[in-house]
């Protein structure tokens, strides 16, 4: 069972999340412009790194906001990230 | 033409309820038909402002936070979204004001008094009932009266809010289609209470 810092509800129970992957995948700016591989690339294919791994959360029995969290996927320790200031923008 | 009519999720409860409170140690029972409207807005824009003098208190923007205003308890759910409860009745009035102080500007108010139905727990063995199925800290230091947390309570979804008029006292906001299975979660995990003692 892991801890997971929400940046708004602090630590709660992991089943509380949803998971969401790889952070950070950006949709090519023109779709329409990059090769088939190129956009196989973009939709199917993620990093699978053993330690330092950033990805998405979604509080979802909580506040049910989406935020960045670096862990480790060997240790599953949760590092400390830059992020948390800008993972608390608020979106309306 | 047929009157309208409310029947509460655990309209068919309330005995059972009843008989799985302990006198002076617990008691389990169904507040049916509280208002609740939920909010959302930018916390920072002149309207959340205008929705706080409307409620008649400053909508809360830590987690957790519950502010008390008149008859009404605005609940913390969000960086930009709260849950308005208040007396059976009080949906239309609230929804119409902060509507109105919102004023056109980017938000949303939306009534779901049918939505979740309250079962409130009090007494000095609430905390230790609910602690079987949440994993949340729920000891007076780490969760204060008026605090509130969205969690999960035996695997269902619920608004947890310490209350605390005169003795410990929570409120469990649950959707109505979970109600019975938790409330028939409480009466099994309150048995040990009722069969005399409960400490070995
Ligand atoms: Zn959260």
């Amino acid at each position: 069972m892991m801890l997971i810092p929400c940046p708004w509800c602090g630590p709660r129970n992991e089943i509380e999340f949803h998971y969401g992957g790889q952070a950070d995948v950006r949709c090519p700016a023109d779709p329409q412009a990059v090769s088939d591989e190129d956009w196989a690339t973009f939709l199917f294919f993620r990093d699978n790194p053993k330690g330092v791994f950033t990805e998405r959360w979604s509080h979802v029995a909580g506040c049910r906001r989406w935020f960045t969290v670096r862990r480790d996927t060997d240790s599953n320790r949760v590092l400390p990230s830059e992020g948390t200031q800008q993972a608390r923008t608020v979106t309306t | 033409m047929a009157e309208p009519y409310a029947e509460s999720p655990l309209a068919t409860y309330t005995d059972v309820l009843e008989r799985s409170s302990v006198r002076g140690q617990l008691r389990i029972a169904e507040e049916p038909f509280l208002a609740q409207v939920t909010v959302r807005v930018d916390p920072k824009s002149p309207a959340a402002e205008r929705v706080g003098t409307a409620l008649g208190g400053m909508l809360p923007n830590q987690s957790g936070e519950v502010v008390l205003a008149g008859d009404l308890t605005v609940l913390w759910l969000g960086p930009d979204e709260w849950l308005v409860v208040g007396p059976e009745g009080r949906d239309r009035d609230v929804q119409e004001r902060v509507t109105a102080a919102l004023d056109g500007e980017h938000g949303a108010v939306v009534d779901v008094s049918a939505n979740r139905t309250v079962l409130s727990v009090t007494g000095p063995r609430a905390r230790d009932l609910l602690n079987k199925g949440c994993a949340l800290d729920l000891h007076p230091r780490a969760f204060e009266s008026n605090r509130c947390a969205q969690t999960m309570l035996a695997r269902a979804g619920v608004i947890l809010v310490r209350r605390d008029a005169e003795a410990p006292s929570f409120w469990l906001l649950v959707r109505s289609s979970f109600a019975r299975y938790l409330a028939d979660w409480l009466v099994d995990a309150a048995e040990e209470y009722r069969s005399g003692g409960g400490e070995p």
